[in-house]
């Protein structure tokens, strides 16, 4: 079968922008052609990635705006929303278009514009997600990390130090990606002194709020050298869904849609979580990376804590995890950021991830939307 | 005023109800009130940055009941997290307004701002 390659990626500097959705949109879907030298009337299919430009900035039919934009006139267009995982299941329709036949040449760009709000009300935008027996309570995605975040500590005998460790190591690694938002290394007494969001979560815990983009340029692999002397293959994808209400789970410390997504995607790749040699997981909290870490196979359910007290996930350890310095450093623009990911994996594996450079040929993104309630978990290689 | 679950006939409990039930598919046909029936903690948080409309800070704890030998759970707003630990007992206290329905970005009208905070002992 004829695998669907990328040849083609960018992302926009993330972190307080002016540009408006539109503007960022323009910018990451522009440099991504440039990247491939492709232009905006070769594309089939054009697919964004993006929550809520209605509910932040009042722009909605962003497809159709930005296919005018890069001269795309003609092109299918769709906007994919999965919350904050609208950008892994943007991968996903933009893979099924090639995939299936229906394109030869599919851009993805995923973007978020929302710091013109207030803190409260992009958390409140984003809790609009949860189901009215949730939401009239005033409940947050952060206050559901720090519900988990505390079951997870009791149950599983971990420090709270493992969670501040990891907030460290992305920030250390977000020092050098030139696109993330914060490029500041932090210690760990800055991490467990910072003010409570949601106890026993603190401030450095959380991911910021964020605007940016990111795109992808998808062919089939068999073209996609008359395109680019370096491209990647998506080699396995695979998405899932599990409970609307977070409560209603058997285990709370267990995201079962990370489960199912990536074992549908080990199996397309004929890979398992040995193979993976780096990842980007969606560190919205820090308390998601071990859950992700565990949930993917990578480590025994209740042990994803140790490998991060231990340096496994480290630049320099056996499994390198958020070396763009994750959501939590690089930034989070919801529909921008499953794409982000992506991006990540294609610049290490070909090679251009300059000071944060790791070695490897197999990538894996973990993509979440809402507490886990849909995830698509997306594996890229070199051919 | 009551604090509904719901059941199928196949004895699946779910707070709040679906179509059809998430266990087995079949439909939910019972309720079961669990206004009256004391809970055990699972896990809280205190938050302290909330949305528009929500007290400050917000203590939340997810709650399992015990129903017939089936265990549902809740979330829902503590009255108070001082000393409340997991594993503790607490009761649902019937609250007219949990958060203000005109400050948030949902719809006011759109579904029911009352229901039920959890007391602890």
């Amino acid at each position: 079968m004829d695998r669907v390659a990328i040849i083609g990626a960018s992302m926009t500097t993330f972190g307080d922008r002016d540009a408006w959705v539109r503007e960022l949109l323009a910018e990451a879907g522009d440099a991504a052609l440039r990247d491939a030298g492709v232009d905006g009337d070769d594309l089939d299919h054009l697919y964004v990635s993006n929550m809520a430009s209605g509910e932040f900035e009042g722009q909605t039919g962003v497809p159709n705006a930005l296919a005018h934009d890069l001269g795309a006139l003609g092109a299918y267009t769709q906007r994919v929303d999965q919350t904050s995982a609208s950008g892994g299941a943007g991968i996903y329709a933009a893979w099924q278009s090639v995939a299936s036949g229906a394109s030869d040449m599919t851009l993805l760009v995923g973007g978020e514009k929302m710091t013109h709000k207030t803190t409260g009300e992009a958390t409140d935008v984003i809790a609009s997600l949860t189901h009215p027996v949730e939401y009239k309570h005033g409940v947050t995605l952060p206050s559901f990390a720090g519900l988990t975040a505390r079951k997870y500590l009791d149950e599983y005998d971990a420090p709270r130090e493992s969670l501040g460790k990891v907030a460290v190591k992305n920030h250390r690694n977000g020092v050098d990606n030139p696109h993330a938002q914060f490029r500041k290394e932090v210690d760990l007494e800055t991490v467990l002194d910072s003010p409570i969001v949601a106890d026993p979560l603190r401030l450095y815990d959380f991911c910021p709020i964020t605007d940016g983009s990111s795109a992808l340029l998808f062919c089939p692999e068999s073209v996609a050298e008359e395109y680019a002397d370096d491209y990647v293959v998506v080699s396995g994808i695979g998405g899932a869904t599990d409970t609307h209400v977070v409560h209603e789970r058997e285990d709370p410390t267990t995201m079962q849609g990370v489960v199912e997504s990536s074992e549908i995607a080990y199996e397309m790749a004929d890979r398992g979580p040995e193979d993976v040699d780096f990842a980007e997981l969606h560190d919205m909290f820090t308390i998601l990376e071990f859950l992700q870490s565990e949930d993917l196979g990578f480590f025994e359910k209740g042990e994803g804590w140790k490998a991060a007290e231990e340096g496994v996930t480290a630049r320099d350890g056996d499994l390198p995890i958020n070396t763009s310095g994750g959501l939590k450093s690089k930034g989070h623009p919801l529909g921008a950021s499953g794409v982000a990911q992506a991006y990540e994996l294609y610049v290490q594996l070909l090679g251009n991830a300059g000071d944060r450079q790791v070695e490897g040929d197999v990538g894996l993104a973990c993509n979440v939307g809402g507490f886990g309630n849909c995830v698509t978990t997306t594996i890229l290689e070199q051919p | 005023m009551s604090f509904d679950a719901h059941r199928c006939p196949n004895g699946h409990v779910t707070y709040p109800g679906h179509t059809r039930c998430p266990e087995c598919g079949e439909a939910q046909t019972e309720t079961i009130d669990l206004a009256e029936r004391t809970a055990t903690v699972v896990t809280w948080t205190t938050s302290t940055a909330t949305p528009p409309g929500v007290r400050e800070p917000n203590h939340l704890a997810i709650v399992e009941f015990q129903v017939e030998g089936e265990s549902v759970r809740a979330l829902g707003q503590l009255t108070t997290a001082d000393d409340v630990e997991i594993g503790d007992d607490v009761e649902p206290v019937y609250e007219e307004q949990l958060r203000d329905p005109e400050a948030g970005i949902r719809e006011p009208d759109s579904h029911e701002w009352d229901g039920y905070r959890f007391e602890p002992p």
